[in-house]
């Protein structure tokens, strides 16, 4: 990777179009390569998530012409949620297969053309439109009946084993999960205070979070991210290339996806794939994955460490910046990447373990800088214009492994200090696809 | 001709574009963005084609999963599924309980458009004696604070069905 761009994540852009919003993306990229000339570009990978959204199919056709990259190759991706990660897969094998030099990885979304809760009923047309849309038509929903088991195998069955009445129990081991869930919420928005590409920056305190209105129990709304027109472009070349464009490029190292049953209700009660540092002994009495975590994260995170040549994520990544639609699923994700064995991801948020050591959060985290995740806001405090999200990941990550976040964010807070590896990370309904990129500074 | 009316904020143009079709949004530097409403409504001729019995049961107050044909693999579902996705063969139609467990729930406050009248709603994933998956389904006469997971539960069916998953609810076990 030698560039990247995006826009500022916003409620609404209604000053904008897709293709605007991309070629603004695209200007910001190039400018930073001069070196690169449109013509030297061999082609494109575009993504958007919802044609309902843009109510204008082959939009992707639309961006590649507004672009003047006509007539290069282009493919359209899309992949749910995990749409924006799954463009920066295929520009990298574009480029890994030999069949392009240069690529441009481009994703936008324009979610603020229908109302909030039309745009809530278009992203639930992502789940089985048979047996799970007609019930509420509501993605929230289904990420709460996965925190709602999760919380259940991890902090009822444990912290709460010894309280006798089982509804009280349940009860009180719901609100620890909201309170710990309120800590990633809290981080990543004051994380964002420093990146003036989020879309909802802001000190907020756990009772904060609380407090905020109830969507679906237990998930609040400062505890999921909301929608966002933006867009993200990133540009990928060969080792050759990338030297005469920056003296600054960033290698990817591993990719690795996965995917799982579209509908929850089918998800199997099997067996963990296991991390090196992991046995099965660990996991002896656990149905996984059941309803409780992304058995698609875990393949890809195994995927993509196998092939960047990392057994243990915790020690040999220095950041990640993971999809966190819902405050619930950044704590999953800890767990399916292995920063934390499976049941230890409560413990781990209290840590500090994923909280940057130079901001005050106003919160205990004696371990704070092991391993920041989302060091950037992550998605519930920049925004999820869905087919760019991933891509901004990617950009961020970018510019972290750079070293130039004080260059592009005016504000040097969120630089961690000489960071080397660090991994995105995309995530589709429900944990049906995931995708996972490992990038390592080139230089 | 009139031009349409002009505003400073993104909500007053929605407003206004649902009164008279479209209105003009002005930013700070006096840049003018014309924005119109754009209906948009259609009828799928949506066949559930292999699921089909699942739904034509539940008009008949029954509950169908599904169990994999193959003897060595015989995987049971909850959800019926025409094709097992352990080992890739053809299912059979099989008759579940009425009576079931919560495996996993939630209350929304909120839902897709369509539902927002709805609210709030349970929803609630259901265990069978005899199946090895899940069903996801409304769970109605109760409240958030009865709900819990283990609750003993059973079906309900919709007296005039309209051919939807809504067609079958579950409700505290007597």
């Amino acid at each position: 990777m030698v560039s990247g761009g995006v826009t500022k994540f916003a409620k609404a852009h209604p000053e904008m179009d897709f293709r605007l919003m991309v070629k603004r993306a695209y200007d910001q990229a190039m400018a930073e390569i001069p070196n690169l000339t449109r013509d030297q570009i061999d082609g494109s990978r575009i993504s958007y998530f919802s044609d309902h959204f843009a109510r204008q199919l082959k939009a992707a056709s639309m961006v590649q012409d507004y672009l003047g990259l006509n007539p290069k190759g282009s493919i359209r991706l899309e992949w749910g949620g995990a749409t924006g990660g799954e463009c920066f897969q295929a520009a990298y094998e574009a480029v890994a297969s030999g069949r392009m030099d240069t690529v441009l990885a481009a994703g936008f979304e324009t979610m603020s053309r229908v109302a909030t809760w039309k745009g809530n009923e278009f992203i639930a047309l992502a789940s089985d439109t048979n047996f799970d849309f007609p019930l509420g038509g509501f993605y929230t929903g289904y990420y709460a009946l996965m925190v709602v088991r999760h919380i259940y195998e991890y902090l009822r069955l444990t912290k709460f084993s010894h309280v006798r009445d089982e509804r009280e129990a349940q009860r009180l081991a719901i609100a620890e999960g909201q309170r710990i869930m309120s800590w990633v919420s809290v981080k990543n928005h004051l994380n964002a205070t420093h990146n003036p590409y989020a879309q909802y920056p802001k000190r907020l305190t756990v009772q904060d979070v609380l407090n905020s209105e109830m969507i679906s129990y237990p998930l609040t709304r400062e505890q999921i991210c909301t929608m966002s027109d933006g867009a993200a472009t990133a540009i990928l070349c060969t080792e050759s290339v990338a030297k005469r464009l920056t003296d600054k490029p960033v290698r990817i190292i591993g990719v690795g996806t996965g995917t799982d049953t579209m509908r929850l209700a089918d998800r199997p009660f099997g067996t963990v794939p296991l991390f090196p540092h992991e046995t099965a002994r660990d996991y002896e009495h656990l149905p996984y994955p059941g309803v409780h975590s992304f058995r698609a994260g875990r393949s890809a995170g195994l995927e993509a460490c196998q092939m960047a040549g990392i057994t243990n994520p915790l020690r040999e990544l220095d950041f990640i910046e993971l999809h966190d639609a819902y405050a619930s699923s950044e704590i999953q994700t800890y767990e399916d990447l292995g920063l934390c064995r499976y049941g230890e991801g409560y413990d781990f948020t209290l840590s500090g373990a994923p909280f940057l050591k130079n901001i005050e959060y106003g919160l205990e985290v004696p371990e704070a800088g092991r391993i920041p995740v989302n060091p950037s806001g992550g998605l519930i405090a920049c925004g999820h214009p869905v087919g760019a999200t991933g891509l901004m990941q990617a950009v961020f990550a970018f510019w972290q492994l750079q070293g130039t976040i004080r260059q592009h964010f005016g504000d040097p807070t969120l630089q961690l200090r000489t960071p080397r590896r660090g991994a995105i990370h995309s995530h589709a309904g429900t944990g049906s696809a995931v995708t996972v990129s490992i990038l390592e500074r080139g230089f | 001709m009139a031009r349409p009316k002009a505003f400073d904020h993104f909500r007053e143009v929605q407003e206004e574009i649902g009164k008279s079709g479209a209105a003009i949004l002005r930013d700070a530097e006096g840049n003018e963005d014309l924005i119109i409403d754009s209906p948009y409504s259609i009828h799928y001729i949506h066949s559930y084609a292999q699921d089909s019995p699942f739904f034509l049961g539940l008009a008949e107050g029954k509950l169908l999963g599904s169990r994999c044909m193959n003897h060595a693999c015989g995987f049971t579902y909850a959800t019926p599924r025409g094709h097992c996705m352990v080992c890739g063969h053809a299912t059979t139609w099989m008759e579940l309980p009425r009576q079931g467990k919560v495996h996993s729930w939630t209350t929304c406050l909120f839902g897709g458009e369509a539902f927002l009248k709805e609210t709030p709603y349970n929803l609630a994933m259901i265990e069978f004696e005899g199946a090895q998956s899940l069903l996801l389904v409304r769970l109605k006469d109760c409240v958030q604070s009865e709900i819990y997971v283990g609750m003993p539960v059973e079906a309900r069916f919709a007296p005039e069905p309209k051919y939807s998953i809504t067609d079958v609810w579950f409700v505290p076990a007597k």
